[in-house]
Order: C-alpha cells, then sequence, then structure tokens
C-alpha cells in the first residue's frame, strides 16, 4: 500500500512537470484581465475557470508558433501596462490600443486586429446619427479608453466612463445614459442581439489592436512579429475572426483578403444564443450552481487574505500601541504620524503603492502577501487605536492598586492592566475582522481573483449583474458569520463576569426604562 | 510623644513633593515625623493639604522630590528635584512598596476579573512567587479575619462598597506589610457600611499593625487614634494625643479646621 502511493505520487510529480517539458521554449507569460470582456477574453459559460476569447485564440496560435507554453497572469485592465513594467508577465495583450501615450511606456508588435467605434442608441432614440448629434447628451464609454478621448474632443458631452462595459449597455438600456462609444467588437457583443438597442452612424475613427512588450525587451518583440506575420498569412488569424464573426470590410482591406468566410460564426453564435434575455429558471438556476466552484475558490482566497492581513494587523497594531503609550516621545510620535497617516490615505492608494510602486526601490511582493501586507498595516492603525483606548479604559486606580502591591510595571501590565484591556478589545477588533474581510475586495485591483474580482467575472459574462449580485453577498454574509457569532459570544461571556457567573446576556437597561416618558 | 527616629518604624525628614504642572494643591513642604512600631496615626486636614500626596510618597507611587524616608531598614534619599533617580532609588521605592501596605479611596481598586480570593492571593504569587497552596492559606486566614470567607469565589461587582474596602485591606495584608497605609477608606461608603471597615482597622491595631489613615471620620480618629495629625497646605500644623487636639487645639488653623465638625455631633471645645 506504502509503495503504491509513493509510486502515485511520483507519477503525480512527473505529471505536474510534463507541461513544462513538452515546450522546448519555456513559457509564455502573458498578461490580461479575465473581466476584461468579450469577445477578447472571457471565462466560458460552461465552465467558468477556463478563459476563452479571440485574444485567448491569438495567444495559443501564437506560442504554438513560438514553441512555448502560454501561461496566463491576471491582472485589471488599468494595470496591465504597469504590471508588464513591473515584469509580472512578458507580454501584455487584452484590447491594449496603439496610442502615442501607450507608446511612450511600451513598444507594440505589428498590429494583430484593426477596428473602429460603434454607437450606439436605444430602439426608440431619433435624435442621435452620428457622433455629432452625441452634443449635449450623456454617453457612456470604457475608461481610459480611445472612445473617451475621441468624446472629450468632440466637447459638450457629458462623458460617463465605466470598467465593465456590460454595465454601459445596461444603463443605456435602462436610460442612464443617451448613447454608448464602444469597440465594435465590444458593441456586437454587448448589443448585436439585443432587442432593445440599436447601432447608428458610419465606423469612427481608427483602432489598432497590437501585443505590448516592454521596450528593453526587443529579442521578444521580433519573435512576436514573425508570429502575427506567420498567423496572418496562413489564415489561421482570419479563422478565429471568422469563428468569433469579428471579420470585417476594414480588416478584409487590412489583410488584403476578400475572399468569402471559410468557417462558420460558431463562437458568436453560442455566446448570443447564451445571452438573448431571460434564460428559464431551470437554465439559470444550473448556471448559478455551475458558478459555486469558482465561487467557493475565491471564497477560500478572500479568507485566506484576510485572515493573514488581520493577524499581521492584530500584532502590528499591537506594537504600534505599545509605541504610543509606553516609548519615548520621539518613537511615540513616529508611531502615532504613522497611525494617522494609514488612517488618513486611501486604502486602495496604498496596495497600488505596495503592488506597483515598492518594485522600483527594490521591493517586490507576489500579489498574496502584497495585497494582506498592505490591508495588514492599514487597519494595524485601527487597532492601535483600539489597544490605546482598553489600556486607558482601565482605570488609573487599578494600575497604581497593582504598583502598591509591589509588582512591577511589567507584572502590573501583565497579570491586571491587559486582561482587562484584552476583555475590553475583542468585541470592536472582531467588528473590524468583520469590516477587513469586506475591504478585501480590493485585493481584486492587484490581479488576485478573490469573491469580488469572480463577481465581475461572473456577472460580466453572463450580463446578470443582479442575480450573482445576491449570490456573492450571501457569501460575503456567510463567512462573515462565524465572526459575528464570536464577537456577540465575547460579549457575552463579558456580561456573565460583570454579573458573577449569572447566564445571559448584558440587561438591556434602555429597553427596560422605556416605559419612563 | 515625639519618637527618637532610632526608636521608630517609620522616619521622614524634610520630606518635599511638587508637581510639574504647577498645581498648588498636594503640594509637600518639609514635612518631617517619625512613627512608632504599633501606632495608629490619622491624618486629617483640609482637602488639598496635601494628606494623600504624603501617603502616595511614602509608597512610592509618587517619587519625592527631595528628603528621606526609611520604613524598617528600606531607606530612600534624594538631594534635590534635580538628583536623577537612578537605579539605587527606584530599587529602594519598588522595596518599599512591597513594605507599605495601601487601601485606596474608591471601592474600585479591587481587580474585577479575579475573584476576590485571586484579589488576595495576586500579590504573594507574583510579586514574592509564593507557592500557590500557600497563597491560598494565607488568603482564606485573612479572609477569616476581614469576614469575608463566604464571599472568596466571588468577583468584585457583586460586592458591597464595605465588602469591597475589607477585601482590598485582606489583599494588602496579604503582602504582609511593615506599615498600612489608608487614603480616606471610607469616604466613598455609604454610611452604614462606614463601621465595618473601621472595625477591621481597630482589630488590627489591637494586634499591633502599624497604621497611616487619611480620614474625615474624626470620631474614629479621635477614639482609635494613638495620635492625630492635623496638616495644611502642605505643612504638618500640629499632632498630638485625640483628646488634646480635639478640645484644646494649640494652633489657630487647627480651630479653623474643626469648627466645621462641631455641628456634626463632635464635642469640640474651641
Amino acid at each position: 500500500m506504502r509503495r503504491f502511493l509513493i509510486s502515485m505520487l511520483v507519477l503525480a510529480l512527473f505529471a505536474a512537470l510534463a507541461p513544462a517539458a513538452s515546450a522546448d521554449n519555456g513559457a509564455l507569460r502573458w498578461g490580461g484581465d479575465s473581466e476584461g470582456g468579450f469577445p477578447y477574453m472571457f471565462p466560458n459559460q460552461q465552465n467558468a475557470d477556463e478563459l476563452i476569447g479571440f485574444e485567448v485564440d491569438i495567444v495559443k496560435e501564437l506560442a504554438a508558433y513560438l514553441g512555448m507554453t502560454p501561461e496566463y497572469i491576471n491582472n485589471a485592465w488599468d494595470n496591465l501596462i504597469p504590471g508588464l513594467e513591473r515584469g509580472l508577465y512578458d507580454i501584455a495583450i487584452n484590447g491594449l490600443e496603439v496610442t502615442p501615450e501607450h507608446e511612450e511606456m511600451v513598444n507594440f508588435s505589428i498590429p494583430y486586429y484593426k477596428t473602429f467605434l460603434q454607437l450606439a442608441v436605444r430602439r426608440e432614440t431619433q435624435d442621435i446619427s452620428s457622433l455629432d448629434d452625441c452634443r449635449g447628451k450623456v454617453v457612456g464609454t470604457l475608461k481610459e479608453s480611445y472612445a473617451q478621448m475621441v468624446l472629450e474632443e468632440l466637447g459638450d458631452v457629458d462623458v460617463r466612463t465605466y470598467i465593465v462595459e456590460a454595465n454601459t449597455y445596461e444603463d443605456l438600456a435602462n436610460g442612464r445614459l443617451d448613447a454608448a462609444l464602444f469597440d465594435a467588437p465590444i458593441a456586437i457583443y454587448s448589443a448585436g442581439f439585443n432587442p432593445e438597442i440599436k447601432f447608428v452612424g458610419p465606423p469612427i475613427g481608427e483602432i489598432i489592436y497590437a501585443v505590448a512588450v516592454t521596450k528593453e525587451n526587443r529579442e521578444l518583440l521580433t519573435k512576436v512579429n514573425e508570429g502575427i506575420v506567420y498567423l496572418r498569412d496562413s489564415g489561421k488569424l482570419r479563422e478565429i475572426y471568422d469563428r468569433w464573426g469579428l471579420w470585417s470590410p476594414i480588416m478584409a482591406a487590412e489583410f488584403n483578403d476578400y475572399s468569402p468566410r471559410k468557417v462558420e460564426m460558431t463562437n458568436y453564435d453560442e455566446w448570443a444564443e447564451n445571452h438573448r434575455p431571460e434564460l428559464t429558471l431551470d437554465k439559470k438556476l444550473a448556471r448559478y450552481v455551475s458558478m459555486l466552484p469558482t465561487f467557493g475558490e475565491a471564497a477560500i482566497l478572500t479568507l485566506k487574505v484576510s485572515v493573514t492581513a488581520m493577524v499581521i494587523a492584530i500584532v502590528f497594531g499591537l506594537i504600534l500601541a505599545i509605541a504610543r503609550v509606553f516609548a519615548p516621545k520621539w518613537i511615540a510620535l513616529a508611531a502615532t504620524a504613522f497611525v494617522e497617516f494609514m488612517r488618513g490615505t486611501p486604502l486602495l492608494i496604498q496596495l497600488f503603492f505596495i503592488f506597483y510602486g515598492l518594485p522600483n526601490v527594490g521591493v517586490t511582493l507576489n500579489p498574496f502577501w502584497a495585497g494582506a501586507i498592505g490591508l495588514g498595516i492599514n487597519y494595524a492603525a485601527y487597532e492601535a487605536e483600539i489597544y490605546r483606548a482598553g489600556l486607558f479604559a482601565i482605570q488609573q486606580t487599578q494600575w497604581e492598586a497593582a504598583l502598591a502591591l509591589g509588582m512591577t510595571r511589567w507584572q502590573a501590565m501583565r497579570e491586571v492592566i491587559l486582561p482587562q484591556a484584552f476583555r475590553v478589545v475583542i468585541p470592536p477588533i472582531t467588528n473590524d475582522f468583520i469590516s477587513l474581510l469586506k475591504d478585501s475586495s480590493l485585493v481584486s485591483t492587484i490581479t488576485l481573483v478573490d469573491l469580488t474580482k469572480a463577481y465581475g467575472q461572473l456577472a460580466g459574462t453572463y450580463y446578470d449583474y443582479f442575480g450573482t449580485g445576491i449570490m456573492v453577498a450571501f457569501i460575503y454574509l456567510v463567512i462573515g458569520l462565524p465572526f459575528v457569532a464570536f464577537s456577540r459570544y465575547a460579549e457575552r461571556r463579558l456580561a456573565e463576569q460583570d454579573k458573577d457567573g449569572k447566564k445571559g446576556a448584558a440587561q438591556n437597561f434602555y429597553r427596560t426604562s422605556a416605559r419612563w416618558r | 510623644m515625639v519618637n527618637l527616629p532610632e526608636a521608630s518604624l517609620i522616619v521622614i525628614e524634610n520630606l518635599c513633593k511638587s508637581f510639574d504642572d504647577g498645581a498648588e494643591a498636594g503640594v509637600l513642604n518639609n514635612i518631617s515625623i517619625n512613627i512608632k512600631e504599633g501606632d495608629l496615626v490619622s491624618l486629617i486636614g483640609p482637602s488639598g493639604c496635601g494628606k494623600s500626596t504624603f501617603l502616595r510618597c511614602l509608597n512610592c507611587l509618587e517619587l519625592l522630590d527631595s528628603g528621606y524616608i526609611r520604613v524598617g531598614d528600606v531607606e530612600l534619599s534624594r538631594k534635590s528635584v534635580t538628583q536623577k533617580p537612578d537605579e539605587r532609588m527606584l530599587d529602594a521605592a519598588h522595596k518599599m512598596r512591597v513594605e507599605v501596605g495601601m487601601v485606596f479611596q474608591g471601592y474600585n481598586s479591587l481587580f474585577p476579573h479575579k475573584t476576590v480570593i485571586q484579589n488576595i492571593m495576586l500579590g504573594p504569587l507574583v510579586v514574592k512567587k509564593t507557592p500557590e497552596p500557600e497563597a491560598r492559606e494565607t488568603a482564606v486566614k485573612l479572609l477569616k479575619k476581614v469576614g469575608l470567607e463566604s464571599l472568596a469565589n466571588k468577583y468584585p461587582s457583586t460586592l458591597s462598597g464595605g465588602e469591597s474596602q475589607r477585601a482590598a485591606i485582606a489583599r494588602a495584608l496579604a503582602m504582609n506589610p511593615k506599615v498600612m497605609l489608608y487614603d480616606e477608606p471610607t469616604s466613598a461608603l455609604d454610611p452604614e457600611l462606614v463601621g465595618e471597615v473601621l472595625q477591621v482597622m481597630k482589630d488590627l491595631d489591637s494586634e499591633g499593625m502599624t497604621q497611616i489613615i487619611v480620614t474625615h471620620e474624626m470620631q474614629f480618629a479621635r477614639d482609635a487614634s494613638d495620635y492625630i495629625v492635623f496638616m495644611d497646605k502642605g505643612e504638618i500644623v500640629e499632632f498630638d494625643d485625640g483628646d488634646v487636639l480635639f478640645t484644646n487645639p494649640k494652633n489657630s488653623r487647627t480651630k479653623e479646621f474643626l469648627r466645621h465638625f462641631t455641628g456634626t455631633g463632635m464635642a469640640v471645645n474651641c
């Protein structure tokens, strides 16, 4: 039996190593945003753990041509280029437009796709039929995109920017927006099948998508360029675009290929099938069940980050509090300054600073530790204040009574002050943990797929922000419950000791005296 | 009445104390007094006269500015407030706190997270490293002495004010101190509970314990004290046998102070 187990173990080890061995030229580490959206890359509706999309197909073909194994690294779209510079991955590909601003920061390959901006309005809208008609209207688009720039240059447009494209079309349909301006692929996949929305006007502008590589990595750029030329000339790219329904006259001109389509639009049809409004309840339920593994994994990550961060917060907070209360004045002052700084600046900025900023001075943390440490030291500032309040909640007489018995300062602290202060701080610290559990959603901005990120992915994929939203809220609630229960238990224990062992919670004297005017 | 230093348990010479914040109340100016072993001394005077500061200096909760204190064979002296407290001085202060028992004014000085008997055992266990069974035995004896044996396992929050103060006395006694100090031990108590606390002090006096009591209980001071010290504005104005001080005070400040108590049933001839 034992021998069998060992041989299984060895087998498993080989199996784990096998993929790396099959690609001679190593891994092609590519960065994208799994929430980046359809049709570029998005989780498969049938299997949420699998990433699909036309760019995923391109990367696969590109890697195959280069003899490398594609290795996907997830990052928020906003941070794709900083992540590239930070060395999280070798190439970034996720609808990255070739713009002068981008070109200042990275090198681009030759384009793999060319498209335009598509204006969309509600079915009944009559007064908008071109970009110029958008003046004086509310128009939604993707944050920091080419479309946003075009709208802002137009002037006199109330531009609303979104991170998730599906939200934009939802707001267009429900009347919050007058029009939506997006890259044509997004428009087609968001609203091409939506009876409430129509596309208007001619193609606007020119959008060029290319693979981003760091300025330093010229060797890889050459290889990527070779790959794209090969994929274009061999017709593999055309095939991908046909399947995804993305072949257009502009692409025909670009690739000088006016032949009729050779393969069916299978990928687009499947997408549209899943997104025609209103699924049956059965299908919907089955879909929610299929989300559970993804949410489960995300929930574990959320819990792991939160617990690690809380341990850091509790220990580091205690050090800060001790420094503020007992240390020499200048150390106390430094601790106070630190606490005020951490409480006075946004947690999101702190996380970005730790993850994207610190590598500039040689401190590179992996996403998990960057998240846990960022949350941890931020919450440490709050915990320090709770400890401090706990220490000062103890009457001076207690301290003096302990000293008068002949205890040293440390003995008095250990035997008399801390046990009492501990009882005082348990409820607020537990409370803080529940709060931290929710703040951990910010780690989704530094490439971690936690509950919030999973929500964004799945809701975006299925165009279902309502049901999925209720589901994720419920999961947060459930993982927070044990800590709520612990807080109540601690509170009850405290009340019991005050009432000399009599069971039951503290009496609510506010209620019992309610009969008085 | 005037004790010679050699024959005294407690010797205090030129004790001075003032506060950083410049507060007038509680300042001490050149206090000198010797107290014999077994004496019960009552300390009276208007509020802010320095009675409490005197007690706090004596068990080193406040470090004296200058002067000399000796309790038993523990000595502490400081030339002036500019002399930085050194290791030797802090060590003496710590020894002083071990030798001197203290009972505080409010009845909230018991440790609320410990039962009554745990409160009494804590000092010996932590400071003297007394073995647990021995500490418990002592604690039980002391509880009997102050009449609280039935409340040994109760938490302080369930005790009355009088019970709390008696437990606090037992806690201080557990360290086997050379002298007991009381800072207005009954002033926060309901009138009917005062007697039980004072009775404990009288019992201790008959056993030969040296005690210094800051109090406003004039009847008790007069009846139980070996002598009474009247303090005003940080100085000892007058000290004498209770009957003498109350019936025939020499100093006009003493007369003025005692006049306030004539209306409360105290027989004072001024």
